[in-house]
């Protein structure tokens, strides 16, 4: 087996600092490359200072056919040789290594800064301590340029036309068609995974409810599971089964919305207003179960802070109810709508082949025909007994992410339906909540977690005394935005917000 | 939707509105609520260490009514957050908040027609979301005269969310410039009123105060769409 150097962990399983192996650069490699090459897809590369100003790499490769992930390490000093060139997956994440640790991947093609945030130790290795880099200017960089007496080039950004996040897109256009997108990023980078290194126990939760507001369940959970890892906490079944309502609320709000914003973007007003309308009256199904529209609050480590009584159930199940049957005459307009379907059909595509090469997530990827969803391939929580079938389309452009976004919601409804029919009775949190506040010492753990946009991965690693050392945040937009910028290639520039909305990427979930 | 002229939507049963303090249950010599606050919103102060909290900083976590032992803080059902002056946010007592009206030039020139320019800066797209659900046609924001537009140029202006990252000074000082005069500005959210859960970063400006003059402050995390609507009514002297 090609995972046979890296240690083989289930998702949210914690194992010993120690047992993950820490490799010769070569063996690393050829590993990586040998189980990308077998169908495996790197979830997590990232960087931890070490001692004498060396850098250790982690991996954490998913493995959708044996329903696990596999770890190692390997240490590198001031330069190593790049994977990206063998191992696009690894394109984005060599750029922050080299952003936040001042590491240069060696043969890199494309090495620029990804958040233009201060990098994360002071000085490079091999020079002095009181050597500080300047402060980077955020999107200035050097933008790939076409040349031609009719090559145009279009900037939007970073502030937008909409009640959007900010982020800048660079366009190399002749006549309408794009050539080229390059797409800069970093204007809502707050500087989270440095603070949650030292921050006060108490603010670390409403890091990752903040992390991506809209995916405020998801980042929560991938989190609690992480620290219930760290600290052998078993999570009750009736919080696993409010988790998972939540979860799925969170999907169906968001693609609901989606829907009624790509139904915006081509003008059809009937399907934008009707969604707008029902998303609504889905966040407001998350705010029976904790009070808050976006789940703020509910998930906290080792179960949920509220319960469910009686007339929430039955509140729930009434407007679960209403929902379905309006979101179907809404959604079902559209693939009725010839205009509509014109301006979604073959717009945006991206091949099954480049999905997979780029190593993206999520409804993009399941838009592509990948059957990919961290729900079923490494399942974790509710969902180890209820399984919700996972969603695809074959032909990759925006139609198909519309499409997988309906199944989904479809599918979401169903689920929900079922849990709040069997809701197991019980507690929401562990009997002694007091183990939770002490993580094992010298641990390390990944849990991954479906969020709406994708898998969502969240790596800890604990030291002596059991505080955090290293804590990795991947949305699933830091896998999916190079995705956005290479289905443009070949469309018209008007085309960009429907492309753009048909993907939904997280400007600050990427930034964090 | 019948408000403001009929009833309010139904807010959640679980609902964490405006916090309300009671002095006189406060035990002055307790400190669990202030080691316990996230975001340290609450604060001792004057000869008598008498509790304050800062609505601007608060998130709505509801932690310290939950650790009070003398139900001295408790998160009330009212929505009504907003205030003119960032001093204005702090609650010492149980006292009901004013309405935060606009003084009259600015209700002159905009209580019929204001248009705004939204700019997310390092928002999490929560306040983003419940400022955008405004313009859908259950809330349906157009009614009051009040509308988001794409250009700065265009806007009376802005409304700003997150804490302002350093990397989104440039732009937020920018687009105020690009707004022409009389011009107003709202900061709507925890993070935009003092930077939420990343106040005192090296990478934020404490919101966007740092940065441009703030004229509306609508503090929650996110604040809900009723909350912000009455916030823009009322500072436009539509509602009393």
């Amino acid at each position: 087996m090609s995972t046979d150097a890296f240690a083989t962990v289930h998702n949210g399983q914690a194992l010993a600092a120690e047992e993950c192996p820490c490799l010769p650069w070569e063996r690393f490699r050829q590993s990586l490359l040998d189980q990308i090459a077998e169908g495996g897809r790197l979830s997590a590369l990232f960087g931890r200072e070490r001692d004498h100003g060396r850098l250790r790499l982690t991996a954490v490769m998913a493995h959708a056919s044996q329903g696990a992930l596999a770890v190692a390490a390997c240490e590198v000093g001031d330069a190593y040789p790049a994977l990206t060139a063998d191992c696009p997956q690894a394109h984005w994440f060599e750029r922050e290594i080299a952003e936040q640790w001042g590491v240069r991947p060696h043969g890199h093609p494309w090495l620029k800064p990804i958040r233009f945030q201060p990098p994360r130790r002071p000085s490079a290795p091999g020079k002095g301590e009181s050597v500080r880099a300047p402060r980077p200017v955020c999107g200035q960089t050097d933008f790939f340029r076409m040349e031609g007496p009719e090559v145009h080039e279009v900037a939007v950004g970073p502030v937008h036309a909409g009640v959007i996040e900010p982020g800048h897109f660079r366009f190399q256009c002749h006549g309408e068609t794009v050539h080229h997108l390059e797409i800069s990023l970093g204007y809502q980078h707050r500087g989270i995974e440095r603070a949650l290194l030292t921050a006060a126990p108490q603010r670390v939760i409403h890091y990752m409810e903040t992390a991506a507001g809209d995916t405020t369940v998801g980042h929560a959970m991938a989190h609690c599971r992480a620290v219930e890892a760290l600290t052998h906490t078993r999570v009750p079944l009736r919080a696993q089964v409010i988790r998972g309502m939540a979860l799925e609320l969170e999907r169906i709000a968001n693609h609901v919305g989606d829907l009624g914003a790509l139904a915006g973007d081509v003008g059809f007003l009937p399907t934008m207003s009707y969604c707008g309308r029902i998303r609504g009256d889905v966040l407001n199904m998350t705010a029976v179960l904790c009070g808050n529209r976006f789940g703020r609050g509910l998930i906290r480590p080792g179960g949920v802070a509220f319960d469910l009584d009686a007339s929430a159930v039955e509140q729930l199940r009434q407007r679960l109810a209403a929902a379905e049957r309006d979101v179907r005459v809404a959604v079902d307009l559209l693939w009725e709508t010839p205009s509509v379907m014109a301006r979604f059909d073959q717009t945006g595509v991206l091949t099954r082949e480049v999905a997979e090469t780029l190593g993206l997530v999520g409804v993009p990827a399941r838009a592509c025909g990948l059957e990919q969803d961290v729900r079923q391939d490494l399942p974790y929580g509710i969902y180890r007994f209820a399984q919700i079938p996972v969603s695809t389309c074959d032909s990759g452009d925006v139609f198909a992410r519309a499409y997988v976004r309906w199944l989904e919601v479809q599918r979401s409804l169903a689920f929900l339906g079922e849990q709040l029919e069997t809701l197991p009775d019980g507690p929401v949190q562990p009997a002694d909540r007091s183990a939770i506040l002490r993580p094992e010492p010298h641990q390390m753990v990944a849990a991954l977690v479906e969020g709406w946009r994708g898998e969502i991965c969240h790596v800890a690693q604990t030291g002596a005394d059991g505080q955090l050392v290293c804590y990795k945040i991947v949305d699933p937009s830091f896998h999916n935005w190079f995705g956005l910028a290479y289905a443009l290639r070949g469309e018209a520039v008007s085309d960009f917000p429907l492309c753009n909305k048909s993907f939904n990427l997280s400007y600050c979930g990427h930034d964090l | 939707m019948a408000w403001p002229d009929g009833p309010a939507p139904e807010l959640p049963a679980r609902f964490a509105g405006r916090p309300a303090l009671d002095a006189s249950r406060c035990d002055a010599a307790c400190d669990d609520c202030r080691q316990s606050c996230p975001v340290g919103a609450l604060q001792r102060s004057g000869a008598d260490n008498r509790l304050q909290l800062d609505l601007g900083r608060c998130i709505f976590c509801r932690t310290c009514e939950e650790r009070c032992p003398t139900q001295a803080i408790r998160f009330t059902r009212q929505y009504r957050t907003a205030a003119l002056r960032r001093e204005d946010l702090l609650i010492g007592d149980d006292a009901e908040p004013a309405l935060a009206a606009a003084g009259e030039e600015v209700r002159r020139l905009f209580g019929r027609s204001l248009k705004l320019r939204q700019v997310s800066a390092g928002g999490c797209n929560a306040c983003e979301a419940d400022t955008n659900v405004l313009g859908t046609v259950g809330w349906d924001l157009g009614r009051f005269g009040i509308q988001f537009v794409a250009s700065p140029r265009h806007a009376d202006g802005l409304l700003i969310t997150g804490p302002v990252p350093e990397n989104m000074r440039l732009a937020l000082e920018r687009t105020y410039q690009a707004v022409p005069s009389p011009k107003v500005v709202i900061a709507v959210g925890a993070c935009a009123i003092g930077g939420g859960p990343y106040v005192d970063h090296a990478e934020v400006c404490n919101g966007a105060a740092g940065v441009v003059p703030v004229d509306l402050f609508v503090p929650g995390c996110p604040p809900h769409p009723l909350t912000i609507l009455d916030a823009l009514l009322g500072y436009l002297g539509r509602i009393e």
